[in-house]
């Protein structure tokens, strides 16, 4: 068990407001990440539902309970820290057994259970060893099995795998899914990598200066951006924002079209432009256009198309694709 | 840069340095070999015969010797616990965040910039003299008996003198590892459920564990050699109550003229000093080690 509800969530450092008003609705058993660029607010809300930051007003509800004024060790909840903060002077076992110790279970169990958590995250051979002495991916099991061991409510993770090299981050995204699925935990992870947010979340929160832009599956925000903020951030390269009067405005202020959703040719109809420079990754071709019509545009085309600088192209949206925006920047659907 | 050639350069352009030191240091020592084998008196001077170890015979023989042993203990075993547990206890104040906390933190350094000398005159004359003094003052306006501190509870009062001048220096030490202890280890042990006094034993003290080594080795050096307070207040009475080793050699070179067993009291002096300094880094040095 363990649904969280937001509900007015607010928190401000005395004039300075964090977040204005946060609702949200995660579901048990979810995984739900929170994403966003740096300083909008989406660590200070995982640190309120975990306890560790007061709320300004509003109410956190677990289970149905409000957890407001619930010290953080009583929430049911549990954290992996993105230094993962280890107690560098206890043992592996040491630092999964501490929060059993400190609820005070009998010692027999506490083996059993710290036993059974290094199993699933390969650290039995580990157990005895200082935290120094394990690699990052290591220390990053071991904050995990912190985190398992208490079976807690909810894991809560803040940007965990930030401090890992590229190659250990896919495989440890990987792992994280993985173990949640297996535990059916209901797990907030909050991450600035929109790939993290894609790969791993039933359904993203996407966060603004401490507003909740859009709440919805990773497809969702993909297909269907509620506004000119989610349309920029979900999607690489960026969607291409175009202001100026087209044929395809039909009344919106603005239209956003994704690079993979425009065709390329060398002529027929279409915007024309010329090509200012390409990027050739083999299994895709990133084309940047300078349009007299309507600016710079990017484009995405599968393959190879033999395409350089300085040609001229014809780029025509899927119509069916096209995402258009009010002045406000709400989408029109 | 660094061949051979270079090397050898490099150390031929050191060794003035390393020559020099090392003179500096052997021959003070080889001085007190030499003085601790003579008969040597400065009541009898241009009489020194060669004395063998006649001079350590009588300074190990001398009863006053176990005694001023004994005294050196208990004073450095009483200062290092006393500076270390309030230390710890005001280091945990200051790292609060509270009202005026540089200010603060600056008083509490105070002593240590106070020459031993001085502050024991202070303690002696202002605090703890027994007509005069503000202990006096407090006891006799209860309506208690004022406590002779020097007469009645000697080694006391030099332990609490000596910790007041070092309390500082533990608690500087102290605050500065507890600033560098990561906030999210506090947290997660919070969202693990610890409370203050488990957070302080599990998290805190551990992570003290290297700070308060380096505390009780550098107390240790300095210590052993307390001499100034006790000369200024008890002069090592009454009897040899406040006699330590340091003020042992002093009295039999500068009150017995005894040249000769004062320098092998010294020699004595430096071989204590290193076995209490091997059996420390024994028990606490492993602390040390990355």
């Amino acid at each position: 068990m363990g649904s969280i509800t937001l509900q007015d969530v607010r928190k401000a450092f005395g004039p300075h407001v964090v977040i204005p008003g946060a609702n949200l609705q995660i579901e048990d058993g979810s995984f739900v990440v929170f994403v966003g660029a740096s300083g909008c607010g989406k660590t200070t809300l995982l640190r309120m539902i975990a306890g560790l930051e007061d709320v300004t007003s509003g109410r956190i509800m677990i289970d149905g309970a409000n957890v407001v004024d619930v010290p953080p060790a009583r929430r049911g909840l549990s954290m992996v820290f993105q230094s993962y903060a280890l107690y560098p002077h206890m043992s592996v076992r040491g630092n999964i057994a501490f929060g059993l110790k400190m609820a005070g279970l009998p010692r027999p169990e506490i083996d059993r259970k710290v036993d059974a958590a290094a199993a699933i995250l390969n650290l039995t051979s580990y157990l005895d060893r200082k935290p120094r002495e394990l690699s990052g991916g290591q220390r990053q099991r071991v904050a995990i099995g912190r985190a398992i061991v208490r079976e807690p409510k909810a894991f809560l993770f803040d940007e965990p795998l930030s401090n890992l090299d590229a190659a250990l981050r896919v495989q440890m995204r990987q792992e994280v899914t993985r173990l949640q699925r297996q535990l059916k935990t209901t797990a907030i992870y909050v991450t600035h990598d929109q790939v993290e947010a894609m790969t791993m979340a039933d359904r993203i929160v996407v966060l603004n200066a401490g507003s909740i832009e859009q709440y919805g599956t990773p497809l969702e925000l993909y297909e269907r951006p509620a506004n000119l903020f989610v349309a920029g951030f979900i999607g690489s390269p960026r969607m291409n924002m175009i202001e100026r009067e087209t044929e395809q405005h039909r009344g919106a202020a603005t239209i956003g079209v994704r690079p993979e959703h425009m065709t390329v040719s060398r002529d027929g109809d279409g915007w024309s432009g010329t090509v200012r420079a390409a990027e050739h990754l083999g299994s895709d071709t990133f084309l940047y256009v300078d349009t007299p019509e309507i600016g710079s545009i990017t484009v995405r085309c599968v393959g190879e198309l033999g395409l350089g600088e300085g040609d001229s192209v014809r780029l025509r949206p899927d119509p069916t694709r096209i995402h258009r925006f009010d002045k406000s920047g709400t989408a029109i659907r | 840069m660094a061949t051979q050639q270079a090397r050898t350069l490099g150390r031929l352009m050191l060794s003035p340095t390393i020559i020099l030191l090392f003179v500096w240091m052997i021959v003070p020592l080889a001085m007190t070999i030499y003085f601790s084998a003579l008969n040597y008196n400065l009541l009898n001077p241009g009489m020194e015969n060669f004395a063998g170890l006649d001079n350590y015979y009588y300074f190990l023989t001398d009863p006053a010797f176990l005694a001023a042993f004994r005294n050196t203990l208990v004073l450095v075993g009483s200062v290092l616990a006393i500076t270390v547990v309030f230390g710890i206890l005001i280091a945990l104040l200051l790292d609060q965040p509270i009202l005026g906390r540089n200010v603060v933190r600056l008083m509490v350094i105070g002593p240590f910039f106070i020459m031993p000398t001085v502050s024991a005159l202070v303690w002696k004359n202002l605090l703890m003299h027994p007509v005069s003094g503000l202990f006096a003052w407090i006891a006799t306006s209860l309506g208690l008996e004022p406590i002779d501190w020097f007469a009645e509870a000697p080694m006391f009062a030099i332990i609490l003198i000596v910790s007041w001048q070092w309390l500082p220096f533990a608690t500087l030490i102290l605050l500065t590892a507890l600033q560098s202890l990561d906030a999210e280890q506090r947290e997660a042990a919070e969202m693990d459920g610890a409370r203050s006094l488990s957070t302080f034993l599990y998290i805190t003290l551990p992570h003290l564990a290297r700070p308060i080594t380096v505390v009780i080795l550098i107390e240790t050096i300095f210590l052993l050699s307390v001499f100034a307070d006790i000369f200024v207040t008890t002069g090592g009475g009454p009897g040899l109550q406040t006699t330590n080793i340091a003020f042992l050699i002093y009295s039999q070179a500068l009150m017995h003229y005894d040249v000769g067993t004062a320098s092998a009291g010294g020699l004595v002096a430096v071989v204590v000093a290193n076995i209490l300094a091997f059996f420390l880094v024994r028990i606490v040095g492993r602390n040390l080690e990355a």
